[in-house]
């Protein structure tokens, strides 16, 4: 059989299957394919645009005054200070509630009950949890901390509506970070003679902290970005009465999302730029806090 | 040689091997802890059924029957109709689907079969960011850019219509159906893919004659998933589909709607209740118990497909 010389074995088995021509159809899957993933990213990047366009006025002509403003019914003298405090105390909130809680009810499930009926039970329970929407868990709010428990419309009703959503989604990433730390550590301690405690908090734990804390960051960003739960449990119309910080826990308060969509609901244009200037203040914290996330689990992706 | 080592070892007793009472019992308590944690779950989902069941039980009880099939969502007027805001949910949540569906599944057959690790490590990112956008932005984008830029050219709409809010949603859950079917499409064993190439086919047939097939279950299973965040989407709907003050029976994605989120939220806000009216505070427990149940049932399905991927490989 004459074959070139200069062709090798390999160039000479793609053309035989290339049939003599390149595979166009295949190309233009590839292209449409490709094309669906470019329009996804293409929309962000317009509504990133679009929503700094739509901030330049406030953002050039008052940056400082709009962050250190209260609300105002007057679209020059509206800021986000409320806004801004308020969103904080509730992540302060999520923080203090659903990660010890959450990492609690991961390391029972990974940790000492893997393959219990009970641990089963819990699992599904959280994977469906996880899929409940959140304007499901503002009712519960409403109906148990804001009527049952008696604390009305407060920062602390809405702190804790927030930690119960986001619980789900702490003990899924934790439970996913522990599962990633091989048994081996594990027999290693229990081999010279630590307990079940002592090997989660000396191994287990330690190795499973960047990929628990990627997951926990980003499940305090998604808890600041929710607005229907805190709809339902009254973080609207309400801004701080002032006083100390006794009083904000209690008295009527507001977050920055829910500033975003009252704001989006006011049809002049001055409130259009308030709100894209909201929005781009969301935003940062919110691509920080994913930024953050990424650049952990890239630093610390460790493969065993 | 030192004094101490030409000692005889001390005999070891039984009770150098047991385990000191201390020690144990503080094993114990801390099992007993983390057990507490991980039962909140499980009261959590306990409290969300309580909360909404009786209510809405109350709900159904006290009000006029006839409200329920009345000519529309209005609230204040006392007029209830469930099929009004179950219109709205499925033609946003189905606008959201035609979207969505062509774009993940793209998006995530392009991940898990074409991308080179290179593009992967920008694409995966850029996609996980379009997901954490807070939906109550991509309502004002709804709102103020989908609406008037593509929209209102088309098809003359008013500037709240169902069909902007759908786009939204569409872009919403893209990156949702992306991840899930991308996952579910990587699951698929490299030996599939070989054997395919053994015989001579192409990319393209291996891709998608191949492995879409094998993972058929796991998009399904986002499409599911996908689906049950698009009727469960609140923030978008409540923003640009123009539900506020109540809706008429619509079936036209270009008109006005309300869906079962947005007359949750104008519910809770008090733009659709009379302070004091009765029922109102009640009908919004019987609307998110509707949409519990529904979500919950697709969430229990797709888990199902889920797990036959699993089983599989």
């Amino acid at each position: 059989m004459a074959m070139p010389t200069a062709v090798t074995t390999r160039d000479a088995v793609e053309q035989r299957l290339r049939a003599g021509g390149g595979d166009t159809a295949g190309l233009l899957l590839q292209g449409a394919l490709l094309l669906s993933l470019l329009v996804a990213l293409g929309v962000l990047l317009v509504l990133i645009g679009d929503i700094l366009i739509r901030a330049i006025p406030v953002m050039t002509e008052r940056p400082a005054d709009f962050l250190t403003s209260p609300l105002s019914s007057r679209p020059a003298r509206a800021g986000i200070i409320q806004g801004i405090v308020g969103s904080m105390l509730l992540m302060a909130f999520v923080a203090a509630l659903s990660l010890p809680v959450g990492i609690g009810a991961a390391v029972y499930l990974e940790e000492y009950a893997r393959d219990s009926a009970l641990a089963r039970l819990i699992r599904t329970n959280i994977r469906n949890l996880a899929g409940v929407p959140s304007i499901v868990y503002g009712l519960l709010g409403l109906a148990l901390f804001v009527s049952a428990i008696g604390l009305g419309k407060s920062l602390i009703a809405g702190g804790l509506t927030l930690a119960v959503l986001v619980l789900p989604i702490v003990v899924i990433t934790t439970s996913e970070a522990l599962r990633a730390v091989p048994g081996s550590i594990r027999e290693a301690a229990f081999g010279v003679g630590a307990t079940r405690w002592e090997t989660i908090r000396g191994h287990v734990l330690p190795y499973a902290a960047p990929g628990i804390l990627t997951g926990t960051i980003l499940s305090l960003g998604r808890a600041f970005g929710e607005t229907a739960p805190l709809l339902m449990v009254g973080a609207i119309a309400g801004t701080f009465s002032g006083g100390g910080l006794g009083d904000m826990l209690t008295g009527s308060y507001t977050a920055l999302p829910t500033i975003v969509f009252n704001w989006s609901g006011q049809p002049q244009d001055e409130f259009r730029s308030l709100t894209a200037a909201a929005i781009v203040v969301l935003l940062v914290v919110i691509l920080l806090v994913n930024a953050s996330a990424i650049l952990l689990r890239n630093r610390y992706d460790r493969k065993w | 040689m030192t004094a101490n080592t030409a000692r005889p070892p001390a005999p070891l007793a039984a009770a150098d091997l047991r385990i000191a009472v201390g020690r144990h019992r503080r094993e114990r308590l801390i099992r007993g802890l983390f057990l507490g944690a991980a039962a909140m779950s499980v009261v959590i989902s306990i409290a969300i059924v309580f909360s909404l069941v009786g209510n809405a039980l109350y709900f159904l009880i006290n009000v006029d029957k006839g409200a329920l099939l009345a000519d529309g969502w209005f609230p204040r007027r006392g007029l209830y109709d469930i099929a009004t805001i179950l219109a709205g949910t499925l033609i946003i949540s189905g606008v959201a689907m035609i979207v969505a569906t062509p774009l993940g599944l793209g998006a995530g057959i392009y991940l898990s079969e074409y991308a080179g690790p290179r593009t992967r490590r920008f694409l995966k990112p850029s996609l996980e960011i379009l997901a954490s956008i807070p939906s109550v932005v991509l309502g004002f984008f709804a709102l103020t850019w989908i609406s008037p830029n593509i929209v209102q050219p088309l098809t003359g709409a008013p500037l709240s219509n169902m069909a902007a809010a759908g786009l939204a949603v569409g872009i919403l859950i893209t990156p949702l159906i992306a991840s899930i079917s991308e996952d579910a499409m990587h699951a698929v064993p490299a030996y599939l893919r070989e054997a395919s190439y053994g015989l001579g086919a192409r990319k393209r047939t291996t891709s998608l004659e191949v492995v879409f097939p094998a993972a058929i279950s796991g998009v399904v299973a986002a499409l599911l998933l996908g689906f049950s965040r698009a009727i469960g989407e609140t923030m978008i709907v409540s923003i640009a589909a123009g539900g506020t003050g109540g809706s008429l029976f619509e079936l036209s994605p270009f008109e006005p709607g309300q869906t079962m989120t947005a007359a949750m939220t104008a519910l809770a806000i008090g733009s659709d209740s009379v302070r004091g009216a009765e029922l109102t505070f009640e009908s919004l427990f019987f609307v998110g118990m509707l949409l519990f149940l529904i979500t919950l049932g697709l969430n229990l399905i797709s888990d199902a497909f889920v797990r036959r991927v699993r089983r599989q490989y």
